[in-house]
């Protein structure tokens, strides 16, 4: 592991100089099911910066939603954190004074699943909004009863009083009254652009559109103030137009909070548009990572210049057949040996692909990628 | 809502003068009539005066009437509140069952409750720790209750009660309070005889609650709202009561409304039976074999009514608990 320390740091002295806010590292998560065990996850590390957008890629099944869920804790049974850490450099989000810069890192995969610390963690610090948002609201509260639990749960408001120096002082927190819940519930939906939101804070799940019950989840996660949100294919379910929407309201409140975003999706025209950085996954390994110009322009596993010439385009050159990736997707319990993507990929060498499990590599500034084609 | 419940009442009217036909129409199919039962007593004891007095008994319970006729008067007699008389007590059917329903209305809240506090919390708990030991023991116990019979059981419990241990269980009262005026003594006397019967029904209640609940909780646990919640940081507790149970127990509440109602009427009459308590369930069940029509009839048409009514409070009651369905 020490290896993956260094890199990190070696990466951290020429790129990015936001402070980190999340540092995943080897992450291996492994469900033991009857058949045996499938590696859902298997040696994941990036890290994220605060304010940062941070991609995640990859086809269904191939580990995506589980690294999310791994960083609440919420992995669903039978899973399991076997592996890594996840380090978040957590601030105090209701300073005592002299303590606003003070940080403290967590590593989550240590903590207890129901515990304290990682309840303050998710939907507090650490937001997240799902693929449906058709069920993500339970049928009988209304958005505004939703918005209240999460901002009664997480958000302290100061008491303010006079210092000696006749200098405001924060001396304590308390909770929101439900008034003062209420009231930030409306300015949420308000700005998440739900219109007429005075009324639309008592509607219930079912009176709102598809797209307007994401605009809620996100409302929802925002509320909190959170440092982070995490996004599994917040619009895979929705329209193409309301995607568009929903993606420039992130986009937008990204902006005014500096809150970073995870943001997972199969979809490379949604993640072109969102991510600054890209994690490539399949079948549970991280295959690629790099700023997004240079994966879209440079890519360097041909399991994601596959993956780029499979996007459908519009222009001069009609009659094509749409590119795809040939064979398929490999039996989780029963992984290629070797590199997994060697029995679909293009580039295979025999005697050497699928006998060598190919090294996390660098290839230039930012761009890593686990190939042997770019091993030495 | 309002022309809603208007229109469900209308219905249920309609409903309650249809199964009352029908059942008085059931009741007067097997050949013969309470009076050839009672001569066949009668004969059977070497009493022959009665088989001259057939006619004029016939004539007095107006059994020489035309089924139509005696339905209609009947019917016409019961809006007045006058529910005819038992062949068999020779008493009003009101009077007899007047007395009744007090101790079968307590027996059927006794019952509901104990049924409703155990079968939710073990259904909860056998959700929420799927598989485990726990789990299991509650399955196998649940599924053991629904397939006994509850006056099986309440046999075995007799058996044991008695021969073993000596304990009178028989009854709703101690032979001494029988039949005292009310008072203190009487009523603990009354709830010492109350929650065995009670836990009785409730065991074979309980068994297929268990699993409904069980299932209900476990296809809600699955949902993206429970996950949801839970990445809101709510505790585990909040997530699976707030957010599951609440949603999950729904279909729970027509179940309140088709099995509690009707059973304040004729709630666990086997088990009465067998333990023999003074309730409105065995002597439904004695009328029926007799052929004592009005009283099996009111019966029946009192079990239509709450069933009607236990349908309508279960459906305003879910419209209440869920604005899915709410009628505007």
């Amino acid at each position: 592991m020490t290896t993956t320390l260094e890199t990190q740091e070696a990466k951290r002295s020429h790129s990015d100089t936001r402070p980190l806010l999340l540092e995943v590292q080897d992450l291996k998560v492994e469900f033991n099911i009857r058949g045996g065990v499938v590696k859902a996850v298997d040696g994941l590390t990036f890290d994220v910066k605060r304010g940062q957008t941070m991609g995640i890629i990859g086809e269904s099944g191939c580990g995506k939603s589980v690294t999310a869920r791994a960083i609440l804790r919420m992995i669903p049974k039978p899973g399991k954190i076997t592996g890594g850490r996840i380090l978040y450099y957590r601030r105090p989000r209701h300073p005592k004074p002299g303590e606003e810069d003070k940080v403290e890192v967590i590593d989550v995969t240590k903590l207890d699943p129901d515990g304290e610390v990682i309840r303050q963690i998710r939907g507090g610090e650490i937001a997240m909004i799902f693929q449906e948002p058709m069920s993500s609201l339970t049928p009988v509260y209304t958005a505004g009863t939703h918005i209240n639990e999460a901002v009664t749960l997480h958000r302290l408001l100061p008491i303010k009083k006079l210092g000696e120096q006749m200098a405001e002082h924060i001396m304590a927190y308390r909770h929101v009254t439900k008034e003062e819940a209420r009231a930030i519930a409306v300015e949420m939906l308000r700005r998440v652009g739900i219109p007429k939101p005075e009324q639309r804070v008592d509607s219930y799940p079912h009176q709102l559109s598809g797209g307007q019950r994401q605009r809620v989840m996100i409302a929802i996660a925002l509320s909190t103030e959170p440092a982070m949100l995490i996004a599994d294919e917040p619009t895979t379910a929705l329209d193409v137009s309301i995607e568009a929407q929903i993606l420039d309201l992130m986009r937008d409140l990204q902006r005014t909070t500096n809150m970073a975003i995870m943001f997972i999706t199969h979809n490379l025209g949604v993640i072109a548009s969102m991510a600054d950085e890209i994690v490539v996954m399949y079948m549970g390994k991280q295959v690629e990572r790099a700023k997004v110009v240079d994966l879209f322009y440079n890519p360097k596993h041909p399991y994601t210049k596959a993956l780029l010439q499979s996007v459908p385009r519009l222009g001069p050159k009609t009659g094509q057949r749409l590119a795809s990736i040939e064979g398929m997707v490999p039996d989780p319990l029963n992984l290629p040996t070797g590199c997994v993507f060697h029995p679909r990929c293009p580039a295979f060498m025999a005697g050497k692909c699928d006998k060598i499990v190919p090294r996390w590599t660098q290839v230039g500034e930012n761009h890593w990628v686990r190939c042997l084609l770019y091993e030495e | 809502m309002v022309n809603y419940i208007i229109r469900r009442i209308g219905y249920a009217l309609i409903l309650l003068v249809l199964v009352s036909f029908v059942s008085f129409a059931i009741i007067e199919l097997p050949p013969g009539d309470y009076l050839t039962q009672k001569i066949e007593q009668l004969r059977a004891r070497g009493d022959r005066s009665a088989e001259q007095q057939v006619e004029r008994l016939r004539k007095r319970y107006g059994l020489d009437k035309p089924f139509l006729e005696r339905y209609v008067n009947w019917a016409t007699n019961f809006l007045r509140g006058d529910f005819g008389e038992s062949f068999e007590y020779e008493r009003p059917v009101s009077e007899i069952l007047g007395a009744r329903l007090g101790y079968t209305v307590i027996l059927a809240i006794a019952t509901t409750v104990f049924t409703w506090a155990l079968a939710i919390p073990l259904g909860v708990y056998s959700a929420v720790k799927q598989y485990s030991l726990g789990d299991q023991i509650i399955s196998v116990i649940s599924f053991i209750g629904l397939g006994m019979p509850g006056f099986l059981l309440a046999l075995i419990v007799l058996y044991f009660a008695v021969i073993l241990f000596n304990m009178e269980v028989v009854g709703l009262f101690s032979p001494e309070y029988e039949r005292a005026p009310w008072s203190l003594g009487k009523v603990l006397d009354l709830l010492n005889h109350l929650w065995l019967p009670a836990l009785i029904s409730a065991i074979t209640g309980i068994g297929g609650l268990v699993r409904i609940m069980r299932g209900n909780l476990l296809d809600t646990l699955g949902q993206p709202f429970v996950e949801a919640a839970r990445a809101r940081g709510l505790k585990n507790r909040t997530v699976i009561w707030k957010h599951a149970v609440r949603i999950a127990i729904n279909p729970l509440i027509t179940i309140l409304g088709s099995d509690v109602f009707p059973s304040i009427v004729v709630g666990s009459s086997l088990v009465a039976i067998v333990l023999n308590l003074p309730t409105i369930g065995p002597v439904f069940v004695d009328s029926l074999r007799k052929l004592d029509m009005y009283l099996a009839g009111t019966c029946i048409v009192f079990l239509t009514f709450m069933l009607l009514v236990g349908n309508l409070v279960a459906d305003l009651l879910l419209a209440w608990v869920d604005p899915r369905i709410r009628l505007d």
